[in-house]
Formats: structure tokens, C-alpha cells, sequence
């Protein structure tokens, strides 16, 4: 075959591959979004972040507005410390809430932004002081549990009525 | 009679013994031999004529089956992960299932299965031939290298193409499932690439998707080049040299498959 004619092909070939290339990283990875934007980082903790992962989203009122960028345990208060990248464009007042959220019963964790009423914003590096940390489940379960084990003992307490034997009518409950 | 059993172990052992020192051999040749063909590396691509004709033997020539595979293995991807994504109510997550799997995984490893079966036997076969007919010989006669001239140049081809291949085969592959998903089962278009694009991530989805098939290039080609040059030089030398390169760097891409992704997900932090 005529060498003129192969260079054109390989030619076709790479640049069709490079083509590739970038539709994987522009289109279909997120190269050059939010992350290239510039930003600002700001840090808030919490008691449990439940499921929280790197490069979660921030949201306010359900727009992307930043992701996490370190998660981190505080050796003192063994409160979790988490870094999050906030897109410049967006500013956020002093007392904001910061809350671990999920979308759906088995969708992805993401932190929640619900601004306040505050005049003066956040800068760089600042922290956020109201937050509110993931709800656990399990935890929940097992209060609603407790919860409803207690109302129970409570109400056959009330029913044996006299105060002086309630400790005789657990016991009588218990048999 | 005891004198028969001990000579039946002592051949079966000088057999084994044989193997192994034969494998072990073969390893060390094989090693010399790739140190040869990186030496000649810069005579690949001064004389870069050569280095293009075989981009365009085991690149272009492999689009059309790589194209093809690419395209119905995303479509195949988003019918079976429809099925089980509608059981939990997040058939939108479907784009990110189908992208995730090519990118990762099912890109550089099928377009690297479908490379050493389509370009990598070619290459044994063609420099096996070669052998066979003595134009090796007659090219060591002329003071030219054949490792500079013959093998440099496929080697680098098919390492210069395999990357290219495998992006292809993703691209297509999520092309593929873009038809099903979207234009036959109805998902919605902009939930499928949103999904996709929040969740791949280029860095490190997209990129060890790149490394591993430059790696099953490299790996392909090298085993094709070998096996060629190795081949016993006749018409049956020849064919047990092609099916062992499609075997062996078949077996090859799989095994540094799980190797690579042992090392990616240890270098990936997991919060």
C-alpha cells in the first residue's frame, strides 16, 4: 500500500483515539468541572458522618455547590473534621447549618448547606459551627425501641397504681 | 523390577527437571529479548515509516471488530444492568453502571482479548514466516537488524494502538448503552449522562482505564514479537506459535488485569 495512504489512516486513527480520550475525560468523567472552579474551602464537624465519602457533594437547597475534600478525625474531640471545597460564586452566612444528609433510603451521602440569616459570610478556612450530624439508623431503631419498651413498663406501672409497691409491681410484671 | 521403577522415576524426574530449567530459560530470553527491542527504540521511530505501517496493521485494520464489539458490549451492559437496577427503583444510575464497568475494566480488557486475537497473532505469524523463509537470516547477512527492523517497529506499534483501541471500545461501548437505555428502554436522557458524569471521575477512573491497556499493549505486543521470533522455523513451528501468543497474552492481559487492579484500589483512598 502506498505509504501516503497509510500516514492518512494512522492519522484518522489517532485522532479519532485522542477523540475518544477526551470524550471519556470531558463527557464522561468530570475533568475540568467544579473541581478546576476556583473555590474556597471551608470546614465543619460533626459527632458521625455515617457514609460520607471523599468528593461527596455539597448542596444548598439541592444544588451542587462544592465536594469534600478531606475527612478527618479530631484526635481531641473525636468529632469527625470535614473539608469542603465551596465554588467561589457562592457565599454562605455565619450561621449556616451544615447537615449530613442522604438522598433516598439508598442513595448517596451528601452535606446539606441551609443558610441563615446572618450578614456576614464565610471566608476561607472558616468553620462551620452549627451542624448536624448523620442519622443512624440503627440508632434510631433502637431508641424507637427503647422508647416504646419504656411506655409500656411506664403504663404497667400506672396500672398497679400504688407508688410505694412499684417496685414489688416490676417484679410482679416480671413473673 | 525395583531397578525399573527407580529408572521410571529418574526419567520422569530429569523430565521435570528438564521443564523447569527450560521455562526458567525461556523467562531469560524472553527478558534479553525485550531489552534488545527497547534498545532499539529510537531506530523505531527514526525510521518512523516503518512504526506507522504498523500502527495501521494491528491499529486501523482492528478498528472495525474492536468498533463493533465496543458497541454491543455496552448494549448487552445496559440490558442486564437495567434488569437489576429496576429491582431497587435507581434505573437512573444506569449510564454511571455501564461507564464504570467499560472505563475500568471491560474496555481495556476485552479490546486488549480482541487485539491479541486479531493484531497479535498477525504479528507472530507474519515474523514467524519470515523466520521460516530465512529472510531474518538474510537481513542478519545484509548487517541490518531485524530486532531494529522488523520487531521495534510492531512492538511499538501495537503498544502505540492498544490505548487508542481500548478509549474507542469505551466511547462506543457507552454509545451502546446510551441506544439501549435511552432510545429503547426509555430512560431518561439527561439522568443517564448527569449520572455518569457525577460519578466517573477522571482521575482515577478514566486514567487507570488508560494505564492497564497500555499495559495489556505492551504485553500483547511483546509475547506476539517473541513468539514469532521463537517460532520453530517451519509451517508447523509457525502455527503452535501463533495459538501460543493468542493463549498465553490472552492469559497474560487477565492475570496483570487483577494485579493492576490490586495495586489501583490500594492506591485509591478509602474513605
Amino acid at each position: 500500500m502506498n505509504r501516503s495512504t497509510i500516514d492518512l489512516w494512522v492519522g484518522i486513527f489517532v485522532a479519532i483515539g485522542f477523540g475518544a480520550i477526551l470524550f471519556l475525560a470531558l463527557k464522561v468523567g468530570n475533568l475540568l468541572t467544579l473541581d478546576r472552579a476556583p473555590g474556597y474551602h471551608l470546614e465543619a464537624s460533626f459527632d458521625n458522618i455515617g457514609g460520607l465519602k471523599l468528593r461527596a457533594p455539597v448542596k444548598a437547597a439541592g444544588v451542587v455547590v462544592g465536594r469534600v475534600e478531606a475527612v478527618r478525625l479530631d484526635p481531641k474531640a473525636y468529632d469527625a473534621v470535614v473539608t469542603m471545597r465551596v465554588d467561589r460564586d457562592y457565599q454562605f452566612s455565619k450561621d449556616t447549618i451544615a447537615a449530613i444528609n442522604t438522598s433516598g433510603l439508598l442513595g448517596e451521602v451528601y452535606i446539606g448547606l441551609d443558610a441563615g440569616g446572618d450578614p456576614t459570610m464565610l471566608k476561607d478556612g472558616d468553620r462551620i459551627n452549627k451542624t448536624q450530624s448523620a442519622v443512624v439508623i440503627e440508632k434510631l431503631i433502637s431508641q424507637f425501641l427503647f422508647e416504646k419498651a419504656s411506655e409500656t413498663g411506664n403504663a404497667g406501672g400506672a396500672a398497679q397504681a400504688p407508688p410505694k409497691s412499684s417496685g414489688k409491681a416490676v417484679e410482679g410484671a416480671k413473673k | 523390577m525395583s531397578t525399573e521403577v527407580a529408572a521410571g522415576i529418574a526419567y520422569w524426574l530429569r523430565r521435570l527437571g528438564g521443564a523447569v530449567t527450560g521455562a526458567v530459560g525461556q523467562l531469560g530470553y524472553a527478558s534479553r529479548f525485550l531489552l534488545a527491542v527497547l534498545w532499539h527504540t529510537p531506530d523505531a521511530f527514526r525510521r518512523i515509516h516503518l512504526t506507522l505501517r504498523e500502527i495501521y496493521f494491528a491499529g486501523v485494520l482492528s478498528l472495525v471488530v474492536i468498533l463493533m464489539s465496543g458497541l454491543f458490549v455496552g448494549m448487552v451492559l445496559s440490558l442486564q444492568g437495567y434488569e437489576t437496577l429496576k429491582r431497587y427503583g435507581a434505573d437512573e444510575q444506569l449510564g454511571y453502571v455501564v461507564a464504570l464497568a467499560l472505563v475500568r475494566e471491560l474496555g481495556p480488557v476485552i479490546a486488549g482479548l480482541l487485539f491479541a486475537s486479531r493484531a497479535g497473532s498477525a504479528i507472530t505469524a507474519e515474523i514467524g514466516l519470515m523466520k521460516t523463509t530465512e529472510q531474518l537470516a538474510a537481513m542478519e547477512m545484509m548487517a541490518v537488524d531485524p530486532v531494529a527492523r522488523v520487531v521495534a517497529p510492531r512492538f511499538w506499534g501495537g503498544v502505540i494502538s492498544m490505548p487508542l483501541l481500548a478509549a474507542l471500545f469505551s466511547a462506543f461501548g457507552i454509545f451502546g448503552g446510551y441506544i439501549v437505555g435511552v432510545r429503547l428502554i426509555g430512560i431518561d436522557s439527561g439522568a443517564f449522562w448527569g449520572q455518569m458524569h457525577a460519578g466517573v471521575d477522571f482521575w482515577p477512573d478514566v486514567t487507570n482505564g488508560i494505564i492497564k491497556s497500555f499495559a495489556f499493549g505492551a504485553a500483547v505486543s511483546l509475547i506476539a514479537v517473541f513468539e514469532g521470533y521463537d517460532a520453530k522455523p517451519t509451517a508447523e513451528g509457525v502455527a503452535s506459535a501463533t495459538t501460543r501468543t493468542v493463549v498465553v497474552s490472552s492469559l497474560a492481559i487477565l492475570a496483570l488485569d487483577f494485579v493492576l487492579t490490586v495495586f489501583m484500589f490500594r492506591g485509591a483512598k478509602l474513605v
